[in-house]
This record gives structure tokens, C-alpha cells and sequence, in this order.
């Protein structure tokens, strides 16, 4: 068994490294690697590079905080948006645009507005110091519900060309427009993901039930609220450079888990691993699928990881 | 003389601001199998979760050798007392070997690689229960009487001083019911570990433990060794049921025996 998970580790890592190779030579144009040594393809290879590293850090992100979220809900349909960041920034950005404040500021309006609605999708589900899970679902689809409705209001009401420039918000896109902000968020990430970590054999305990979890000597409600924030954390900071891209976090913990199984202390490190590697092909699909025009990466992720999920799903149902 | 291992003092407890439990004055003796009992509603659950620490108490407290138990940290009180639930259902798929060294927890720092010790002591937990053959099996995969078994050898595994378990056996057929009390009867003996249990099933409540506590609208109605507690008299008064009490031809425990129409 253990030689088995080393193993498969291994092949990972490897896949990883090809599909990095693949998406700097690929693109609009196809490069050879050799070619890169050249001066002229010096601006080309770094923005390559630039994509990549948002994509793992997208991949792994969102991956390791659907694992959390899960988790804690103990459902497998949980996904990294359910607390209301995907809504909460998009109405950050809308706002920011129809205040006409400079495009700067956008992502941070963004990050602010994903802020404030896990803050308030939290509250809504807190009852005399405990969280709900079931509220805090619905209190999740209530704050998006209203949030996107707001969105489509202001939009349809404003003439603002900016406005246009929403859409990607809503379908996700791995253009690096700020490389400061990308190596922030990567810090962001990286140290949520490592923090997570730490707590997974809590989150292994709690995946079993939270009573099982304080029967066991783990302080539930603080250790939630934590994770929580990690979470939020992790994920408004992706939504401010990336947009929203769907499927990545519900999709690649619940393939891991068929493969790897449930104990978080495996089930992170290579959905990590399985997310970068996904996020970075479709990244590759996304741009040279039709040159010069790219396709939204959230297509991508939907269309590459349907099938491949249900595979695996029919497997793992006949296994049993 | 027996030693004192838990001490519950006026305890009055339950959900928000309502009192479930009533105060309850109770001492549990070290090495007892001591059994809870009451009609639906009486205050049983309240009652146990209110032990495990799941529930603060409103007013009174409960000791642990003279500490009181929410003063204790949580993870050294679970190194002491472990839990086991009606019906564990897990939505994820753990292994048997996973879900049983999961009991080390309270006895690991965050982080903290399992040892050879821990190894040893889900071992013995599972040979106990009678699980090992499982070791490898996937919980979700597992009979419910199974699935108990290893839920036992979870909390068997934190090595505790005391084990509180919520009907255990209500949803095992009788074959399965006794395997399961015989194997916590042999924990009780073989290792002094103390049981507190919640049994729906009077007579299996007789046949099993020392000590029992009849409770009533969150109140103890009457508690003791098992012949003074279940009586017809008890029995009737809060059941409001009709019943004959005999004895058990083979264990000479008092026998309750149902009379239907009678009221």
C-alpha cells in the first residue's frame, strides 16, 4: 500500500514536469524549447512561466480548500465558492467599476467584497456560538443568490463599457495582468495550504463527525472557525486574480479521494499535485485550442473533467 | 469501600436555556458497568452527553477523581473518557485501520507521527473486538453489527479510563447485541475499565450491569444494584406499562417480562 501511494507520487511529479514543459512550449505559437534560449522569446517564456505558476497555484488552492470545506460539511458536493467568495467579489468588482475607481484597485475591491460575504454567510449561520452545517449551506446560497442578483441589476443598469470587462470575473481566466499580485496571492496560498495541513488530522477526525471530533479531544468550533478562515482567505485571493473557475475544487479532491482515499494527511499533498497538473493542461487547451483566441479556462476545466470523473466513478462503483 | 472515579453533583443540564436533566446527584465506582435507563425523553442522552463534555452543564458539575471535568483540557479528559454513539455513519471512505487509529488522537500532538506504541495499542483494540480480519476493510463497506465493533475499538483504542456509550446495541440483531456486551464485559473485567451505558432493553440492562440508574422526566426515579431498581413497582410507575418481574432461570437476574392489553 505504502509503496503503491510512493509510487503513484512519483508519476504524478513526473506528469507535472511534462505538462510544464508542454505549456511553455505550447500557445498561440509553438516554440521549441531550444528556441527559448534566444533573446526574442526571453518576454514570451516568462510570461508562460507567469501562467503556470497561477495555474498550480489556482489548481492547488482551490483544490485543498473543496478538500476543507468537505470536510467540515461532510458533504462531497461542497465546493470552495459555497460561502459566498465567488459572489461577494464579483459584486466588489461591479461596485468598484460603477464608482469609476481606478482598475487598480479592482482586485482588491474584489478581495474585500469575497471578504465581507463569508463574514456575513457566517454570521447568518451562527447560532449561540456554533455553526450549523446546514445553515451555513443555506445561508451560503442565500448571500450568492442575492449577491448575483444585485450584479445583474447594476450591470443591466449602467452603460459602463467597464462593465463588459466583468464577464471574466464570472468565467475565470489565468492572464497574469499583475505579477506583484500573482507572487502575493502565491504567498497567500502556499502558507494557507501549509497551515491546512497541519490541521489534517483534524480534519480527519471531523470528516468522521464532529461529535466523533470532540469525543476525540478536537475543539470543533475553534478549529472550524479557523479552517473557515483559511479558506475564505485562500479563495477571495484567487478570485481577485483569476476570477471564478469551477469545477477544480469539487471536482480533483473527489477524484483523490477514489484514488487515494479520505486520510487527509495523503489526500492534500496529491491533490495538490493532480490540481496543478490539470489547471496547467487546461490552461494549455484554453490557449492553443483556437488561436489567437482563447477559450475560457472554465470551459476547459468542465468539458476535461466531466468525463474524466465519471470514469473514475464508474471504476470505484465496480469495485464495490 | 470502592474508589470513586466519577462524582456527579446536582447536575442540570440541556439545550439552550431548557433543563433536560434535573439535578442528578449520581457516583459512579471505579471498574462499574453501570446502565442508564428511562422511557423515550427521560433525559438519558442529555444525561451522557453532558458527561462526554458535548453539553456544559447549566447548574451542578460532574468530578472526575475530584476534578471537575470542564476544567480538565478537552484532549487530556479524552486520553481518560472515550465515546461510542448508536450508529456511527461515515461519509467518507476510511479504512477499519484508519478509523481505529484515529482513537490515538487525544495521545498525539498535531503532526505528530503515530508510534509503535499506538500501533499496538489499535491492535489490541481490534483483536479485541474481534475486528482484525477487517484491518484493511472500508468502513462504508462494512455490516452495521461490524461497524460497531470497530467503532468500539476506536474508543477501546484511546485507552480510557472510562467508556460512555449511547444504546450501542439498538440497531444489532440479539446475536450481534450480545457479542458486543460480551466484549465490553470483558474490557470492564479483564482491564477495570468503567462503562456507563445507555440500554433500552431492561433485560439486557439486568443481565450485564452491576449498577443501574432508572431515570424519569430528567430526574433519577430510583438507582442501585439492579434487583432494587427494576422491580415491577419501578417499572410500572414510569413506563406506566404492565409488567411481570421474574428471574432468569440460569443467571438468577431479574427477568422483565411484557403484558400486552394490560393497563
Amino acid at each position: 500500500m505504502k509503496n503503491n501511494l510512493k509510487k503513484s507520487f512519483i508519476i504524478l511529479v513526473i506528469v507535472l514536469f511534462l505538462a510544464i514543459v508542454l505549456a511553455i512550449i505550447k500557445g498561440a505559437v509553438n516554440i521549441p524549447l531550444a528556441k527559448f534560449l534566444l533573446d526574442e522569446n526571453q518576454a514570451i517564456f516568462q510570461l508562460r512561466l507567469f501562467r503556470i505558476m497561477a495555474a498550480l497555484v489556482l489548481g492547488s488552492g482551490l483544490a485543498v480548500s473543496g478538500i476543507v470545506l468537505q470536510a467540515i460539511l461532510k458533504n462531497s458536493l461542497a465546493e470552495p465558492y459555497l460561502l459566498g467568495t465567488s459572489s461577494g467579489a464579483g459584486l466588489g468588482a461591479v461596485i468598484a467599476i460603477v464608482l469609476g475607481i481606478s482598475r487598480v484597485y479592482l482586485p482588491l475591491s474584489a478581495f474585500l467584497g469575497a471578504i465581507l460575504s463569508v463574514i456575513l454567510v457566517y454570521s447568518l449561520a451562527r447560532q449561540s456560538n456554533k455553526i450549523n452545517q446546514q445553515s451555513l449551506i443555506l445561508s451560503g446560497v442565500i448571500v450568492s443568490v442575492a449577491f448575483s442578483a444585485i450584479i445583474v441589476f447594476l450591470v443591466s443598469m449602467s452603460g459602463n463599457e467597464a462593465l463588459h470587462g466583468i464577464v471574466w470575473w464570472l468565467w475565470g481566466s489565468l492572464q497574469v495582468y499583475d505579477i506583484k499580485l500573482l507572487f502575493i496571492v502565491a504567498a497567500v496560498v502556499l502558507a494557507g495550504i501549509i497551515s491546512i495541513y497541519i490541521f489534517s488530522q483534524d480534519l480527519n477526525a471531523i470528516s468522521i463527525g464532529e461529535e466523533e471530533a470532540m469525543h476525540l479531544g478536537i475543539e470543533i468550533e475553534k478549529i472550524k472557525t479557523i479552517l473557515i478562515v483559511i479558506t475564505s482567505l485562500i479563495t477571495a485571493s484567487l478570485v481577485c486574480i483569476c476570477g471564478i473557475i469551477g469545477f477544480v475544487g469539487l471536482m480533483i479532491p473527489h477524484m483523490m479521494r477514489l484514488v487515494v482515499g479520505p486520510n487527509h494527511k495523503i489526500l492534500i499533498p496529491f491533490t495538490c499535485l493532480a490540481a496543478g497538473i490539470f489547471m496547467v493542461i487546461c490552461d494549455v487547451i484554453a490557449r492553443s485550442v483556437m488561436p489567437p483566441l482563447e477559450i475560457p479556462i472554465g470551459v476547459i476545466t468542465a468539458i476535461l473533467g466531466a468525463p474524466t470523473f465519471i470514469v473514475l466513478l464508474k471504476r470505484s462503483q465496480r469495485v464495490k | 469501600m470502592k474508589d470513586i472515579i466519577l462524582k456527579i453533583n446536582g447536575l442540570t443540564g440541556g439545550y439552550n436555556d431548557e433543563a433536560i436533566v434535573k439535578n442528578i446527584s449520581l457516583d459512579i465506582n471505579k471498574g462499574d458497568f453501570f446502565g442508564i435507563i428511562g422511557p423515550n425523553g427521560s433525559g438519558k442522552t442529555t444525561f451522557l452527553r453532558l458527561i462526554s463534555r458535548v453539553l456544559v452543564p447549566q447548574k451542578g458539575n460532574i468530578e472526575l477523581e475530584a476534578v471537575d471535568i470542564n476544567k480538565i483540557n478537552l484532549k487530556n479528559f479524552c486520553q481518560r473518557v472515550a465515546f461510542v454513539s448508536q450508529d456511527t455513519v461515515v461519509n467518507f471512505s476510511f479504512t477499519v485501520w484508519e478509523i481505529v487509529l484515529m482513537g490515538r488522537i487525544p495521545h498525539l500532538k498535531r503532526m505528530q507521527l503515530e508510534t509503535e506504541k499506538d500501533f499496538l495499542a489499535a491492535k489490541a483494540a481490534l483483536s479485541m473486538t474481534d475486528t482484525l480480519h477487517l484491518k484493511d476493510k472500508k468502513i462504508d463497506e462494512l455490516s452495521s453489527g461490524e461497524r460497531q465493533r470497530v467503532f468500539i475499538a476506536k474508543a477501546l483504542a484511546q485507552q480510557p479510563d472510562i467508556l460512555l456509550l449511547d444504546e450501542p446495541t439498538s440497531h444489532l440483531d440479539i446475536g450481534h447485541q450480545i457479542q458486543v456486551l460480551d466484549l465490553l464485559i470483558k474490557s470492564n473485567k479483564e482491564k477495570n475499565l468503567t462503562i456507563i451505558m445507555i440500554l433500552h432493553d431492561l433485560n439486557l440492562a439486568s443481565a450485564y450491569c452491576n449498577r443501574i440508574a432508572l431515570l424519569n422526566t430528567g430526574s433519577i426515579f430510583k438507582q442501585g444494584l439492579v434487583e432494587d431498581v427494576l422491580t415491577y413497582q419501578n417499572i410500572e410507575a414510569v413506563y406506566k406499562t404492565v409488567v411481570v418481574v421474574n428471574r432468569n432461570p440460569i443467571s438468577k437476574k431479574p427477568y422483565v417480562l411484557l403484558v400486552p392489553g394490560e393497563r
